[in-house]
Parts: structure tokens; sequence; C-alpha cells
């Protein structure tokens, strides 16, 4: 009886994470696998299973538009992850100088978070439209030789979409920093201010090197939502103007359901995996061997 | 006695429970205002013949998310009764082995007779039909405010010499002259355009439909790049994603003077409460008058396996060609009835100019599929020439580069 009771007490963790191991397994690793597959086939319209070696992988290669959105998403991530770091930081310091009414500050800047990409990219693309937004408000004010079309030019226009996304993403980043910040022992800071350390000279040598796993997870985190992205191009500048701000996932989805090239869009998905996996595998790496 | 007739009567309502029990679902993405209607129309007269009609639509993407919706469905091997497919794209289904032969109901219903030829042919895939067609749009259109015109003392353009004339006045009366929006498509809708009116109809042929590499690469689409960024130069600088019906709307409120897009441009003035030949008029785009560039909607039909669900699908297709629907379907949607000889009272001027041009191209070589809105060419291929075409319109491209460009363009899809 009582071995038994202990079976059942060792089973059942185990059984109930069971099913979601399982579909864990089928419909990530399981489809992951079946995309590389489908990737080296010649499928179009439907998956076929006529092998085709690397042929997609060559001729994604040789495509024009692909290194264009890669080009982007590095300019794109780069720069949003980058300004997102920055500015977190510096309104987390300001916050975290004991002001007045901390949680209403804090709240606004999160706020964005609470939005979707959707409503970000509207709005933004409202104001940043010539025509209607900021530079007609300018214009209007009477200062006549004002320009601000980054959005309409080709060659400006995914600096646009970082502005947004950093608008957004900001104040998640903010508040991911303030954490880290409290989480600082003061006797270190006091000792500091003891010898006579100014203020910027202790968070530059004191604070922040310690603020290196916040930043870490910070930066994890940004830099999957700047591979994810595609509804904020969608909205704001449909990938254009041309296809200047074409990004990977948009252009996977593009030529996989609009194209009917299912194997070039599979080829393109495993490739935008491997850039995922670059950055990721060290990562759990080193919180797996931390665990441990 | 008695009996026999109650059975009678009940294998009688049975067998006509059997013959109403079959219901065909159809995929579309006529999903806003006047498009829904008008499917609504087709609905109408399939239920009036006793068959049951099934909304299967999918809205947005122009189509993309209906497509990716019907391609998991076909995967499944649980496909709609028909579906809203067009172009060369009735190929690649038809590849698939997955499309019922309509053959039958085409022979009783004379489909070879009253549809042109070259529009049966997009509907046959080695010989048998496998799709119906719904209307046809034509793409060479002008749509024109004549008070702009008037007001900037110019005359509306027959060729594009005329065209820049015309154009610089108006933009010297401080009007926009052209109304563009900044989509691929609808670049790639004025470029064909203007291929066609620099070209001819031989010449669209042998570059956008045949794929010849020395015409892709020659003079004259050199010619037809020079003329696209010339119409660039007289848009306005805030065109960049904007919508064709926001275009269309810069024309009748007196902003722009003239818009390149197909017929469907007209519900917008309609909707708008203008009138034709007052307060807008239709053009054939410069130099291509007497062609008529055409877009086809189409539905392909699924094999079925249950025979009730075949005659209802038979049923559909011809309700689809026939006289009936044709009027109530087009007179909506602002297209002409894709078969010729339908009677022509229920018709506006527009449509009934374009049924005239219609007539007259159907069997010459005036009859040309459109590129950009997918009649020509198989998606891949229109997708990398659209490219090329945007590319160039949106940066600082040489026309010598672009026409090279369309060339690797389309070998890269080959």
């Amino acid at each position: 009886m009582k071995s038994k009771l202990k079976f059942l007490e060792e089973a059942i963790p185990k059984l109930i994470v069971a099913p979601t191991f399982l579909i864990m397994i089928i419909f990530i690793y399981g489809f992951i696998a079946w995309n590389f597959i489908l990737s080296l086939t010649t499928s179009k319209l439907l998956p076929v299973y006529t092998f085709a070696g690397l042929k997609q992988y060559y001729s994604l290669f040789d495509n024009m538009k692909w290194w264009l959105a890669m080009e982007n998403l590095l300019i794109f991530s780069s720069l949003f992850i980058g300004l997102c770091l920055i500015i977190g930081l510096l309104l987390a310091i300001f916050i975290d100088q004991k002001i007045r009414f901390e949680g209403i500050f804090r709240t606004i800047y999160l706020y964005p978070m609470a939005l979707s990409f959707i409503a970000t990219g509207t709005v933004w693309q409202w104001m940043l439209n010539p025509g209607l937004g900021l530079e007609k408000f300018v214009i209007d004010l009477g200062f006549t030789n004002f320009t601000f079309d980054w959005i309409i030019n080709s060659e400006m226009a995914i600096y646009t979409i970082i502005i947004a996304a950093v608008w957004q993403s900001t104040g998640f980043v903010m508040v991911l920093i303030l954490a880290g910040l409290r989480g600082i022992n003061h006797e270190v800071i006091n000792a500091a201010k003891i010898d006579g350390a100014s203020l910027p000279l202790i968070y530059w040598k004191i604070i922040i090197p310690q603020l290196g796993p916040v930043f870490f997870s910070s930066v994890i985190i940004l830099l999957h939502i700047a591979i994810k992205t595609f509804d904020l191009v969608v909205v704001m500048t449909k990938s254009g103007p041309g296809f200047s701000t074409v990004l990977p996932s948009i252009f996977m989805y593009d030529y996989s359901f609009a194209r009917n090239k299912l194997a070039f869009g599979a080829s393109s998905a495993m490739i935008m995996l491997f850039f995922i996996m670059i950055f990721v595998v060290p990562y759990l790496y080193r919180e797996l061997r931390k665990n441990s | 006695m008695k009996r026999l007739k109650k059975i009678t009567l009940a294998m009688s309502l049975l067998g006509a429970l059997s013959m109403s029990a079959a219901e065909v679902e159809v995929l579309h993405w006529w999903t806003s205002g006047g498009e829904a209607e008008s499917v609504g129309k087709l609905k109408g007269l399939l239920e009036k013949s006793g068959h049951t009609w099934k909304d299967f639509s999918v809205a947005g993407g122009n189509g993309v998310n209906a497509m990716t919706v019907l391609k998991s469905r076909t995967v499944s091997g649980n496909p709609p009764t028909a579906a809203q497919i067009k172009g060369p794209s009735i190929q690649e289904w038809a590849e698939l082995g997955v499309l019922s032969n309509l053959n039958d109901v085409a022979k009783a219903n004379n489909w070879d007779k009253i549809l042109p030829k070259r529009f049966a042919d997009h509907m046959k895939y080695q010989g048998n039909y496998v799709a119906v067609p719904v209307n046809v749009h034509k793409i060479n259109w002008m749509w024109v405010n004549p008070s702009i015109f008037k007001k900037a003392g110019a005359s509306i353009p027959t060729t594009w010499q005329e065209f820049e004339v015309a154009a610089k006045k108006i933009k010297a009366a401080g009007f926009i002259p052209v109304a563009a929006g900044g989509q691929p498509w609808q670049e790639a809708t004025v470029f064909e355009t203007i291929v066609l009116g620099i070209g001819g109809a031989d010449f669209y042929k042998k570059a956008l439909v045949d794929l010849d590499f020395s015409a892709l690469n020659s003079p004259t689409m050199v010619k037809a790049f020079d003329t696209l960024r010339m119409v660039k130069s007289f848009t306005d600088k805030n065109a960049p994603g904007r919508d064709w019906n926001l275009a269309t709307a810069m024309v009748y409120k007196g902003e722009a003077a003239m818009q390149f897009m197909g017929d469907w441009a007209k519900g917008e003035f309609k909707v708008a409460g203008k009138k034709v030949g007052v307060d807008y008029i239709a053009m054939d785009a410069p130099q291509t008058s007497g062609s008529y560039l055409y877009n086809i909607d189409s539905f392909v039909m699924f094999k079925q396996k249950d025979a009730d669900k075949k005659v209802a699908q038979e049923k559909l297709s011809q309700l689809i060609l026939g006289d009936e629907f044709q009027v109530l379907f087009n007179t909506r949607k602002g297209s002409v009835p894709v078969t010729l000889g339908v009677a022509r009272t229920q018709f506006d001027d527009i449509a009934l100019r374009s049924m005239d041009t219609l007539n007259s191209a159907a069997y010459t070589n005036q009859l040309l599929p459109s590129m950009a809105h997918q009649m020509a060419v198989p998606d891949a291929t229109k997708g990398a020439i659209v490219d090329v075409i945007t590319n160039f319109y949106n940066t600082k491209q040489s026309s010598s580069d672009a026409a090279k460009a369309l060339v690797s363009a389309v070998k890269s899809e080959m």
C-alpha cells in the first residue's frame, strides 16, 4: 500500500507534465523539423516531397530583397535594442532618485507596453505622415521650411519603425532596470559617497556594472521582439516605400503564402531560426549552467 | 392503398429533401459592402433552385488570408465546393488534381460560344473546364476631374506626350496632376497601363505575358520606365502607402486631376454622389484606346465525393454564367459580364463602353491579361516583377537598370 502511494506520488507530477511535454515536442520541435524538410523540397502551392537539396537556400542567398530584409533587421534590432537600453536606463535612474509620484511616472512610461503594435503603428503612422502629422503641424505653426518626411523616404523609412518600436518598449526596459537598481546593496554606494565619489561616478563605476544580468535579460527579450516584428511594419509602411522596410518575417510570409513558394519561404524561416539560435543558445547555456 | 400513398409521399419527400440537402460551400473574400451584396445575389439564385449556400468568407489580406485557409482545408482533404481563385493560379490548383471537371455543364450551356476564347482558356486545364468566370474588370482606365482641366486650361490627354503637357499646366495651376496610391500593386497597375500604351498590344503580350527577355530588356521597356518616372513626378509626396480609394477621393474632391485605376473606381464616385460626364469622366488610359486589359474573377470548383454535391456544384456554375446573375452581379460590382451578348439595358455608360471595347477586342490581340492583377503570370513571377517596378518607382534606379532587373527577376522564378 505504502509503496503504491509513493509510486503515485512520484508518477503524478510526471503524468501531469507529460501531455504538455508531448505537445511541445510535436508542435514546436516537430514542426521545426518539418519546416526544415520542406525547405529542401520543391514545394510551391502545397507541400510536396520532391527533394531539391539546398536549391532554395542558394536562390534565397541570391535574392536581393532577402539581403535588404536582413540589413533592415540588423539596423532595426541594433538601434531598437540600443536605444531602448539607453533611454530605459536613463529613465530608471531618474525615477530612482526618490522622486515624488514615482508610481504615476512608472505607470505612464510602462503604459505603451500595454498597447498592441497595431495601435502603436497606426498612431505613429498618422503622426509621421507629412500631410497629416508632425510636419503639417509645424508648417501650420509658421515654419514653412520644416520637413520631416522619413516615412515616405525609402532611405529613412526604417528609422520611423525604430522610433515607434522604441516608444513602445522603453518603459518595459525601464521597469526591468529599475528592479535591478532596487536590488543593489546600498552599503557599497554609501561607502563610495563617504569617499567623496560623485553620483554620476557611482552610477558609472559601481551601479551599472552590477546590472549585467538585467541588461542581458533585456537584450534577449528585445531581440526576440525585434526578430518577430511584423505587425508594426505592416501597419506603418506595408514594407514600403517600394519594399524598403521589408523585414525577414514579412519576407517569409509574403513568399510562402502570397507568392506560393512554400519551400522558399521555409528556407528563409530556417535562416531566421538560425540567427535566433546564435543569440539564444549562449543565453540558455549560461542559465542552465547557473542552475546546475 | 392509403398506406401506399403514405409511402410514396414519404419517398417523394425524402427525394425532395435529398435534392435540397446538397449544400455548396463557397470560399470568397468579397466581404466589403457592394461586393458582399453582389455575392448575396448569387446565394439568392442558388437557394431559389433548391440548394443551400454556406458562406465561407475570409476577409483581409487581398485574398492571401483566404488562400491560407483554403490550402490547409485542401491538405486535410476537406476543400469547399468552390473557391475564388483567378488567373494562372487556376492551373496551379488544377495540377494538384483537386479540381472538378465541368465539361458537362459547359457543353450544356455552350460556354465555348458565349465566352471569348482567351477567357475560356484561363478556365481550362488540359482542355477541361475546371473554373467559372464571374466578371471582367477593365484596367486601362483614366479617371478625370474635368473641372480641374478647365481651370488649368489643359486638355484631356490621349497620348503620353499630351499627358506631360497637360500635367505641367495642372501643376502650374496649383493642383496635383495625378492621384497616386503608393502601394506596389497600384504602381504596377500604372506601369502595365504605360507598357500597353507605349509598346502596344503585341509588345505588352511579348513582355508581360510571354516574358520574352528581349522584350523585357528593350528600348521600349526603358521608355516605359522613363514614362513611369515622368508620371511619378506629377504625383504628390504623400502618396506612399495610400489606398486606391483615397486616391480616387482626391479626384472627386477636386484635389487631383487624374487617376489610373481599373473600373472598380467607378463605385467610389457613385458612392460620393458624383455624376459621370459632369463631375468625372472615364477615359481610356493614354494610347490604349481599343485595347482591353482585363482582370477576371473566377471560382474554381473542387472535386466532390457526394453525387448530390456535384449536382449542386454544376447548378452553381450554370447560374454564375447565366444572364440573370451576370446582370445582377456586375451592375453592382462595377465590372461587366464575362459572357458576350448579355442584355445591355441595366448597365451604365461606362460599363457599356467597357462592353463595347470587350466585344471589339474579344477575338483580336487587343484583349490582354493584366499582369498586376494576377492574370498573366504565376504569382511568384508576378511578385518578382512587381518588386522590380516598385523598387524602381521608389528609388533613383535608372530605367535601363530597371529593364535589366526585370530580366533577372523573371529568370530567378523559372
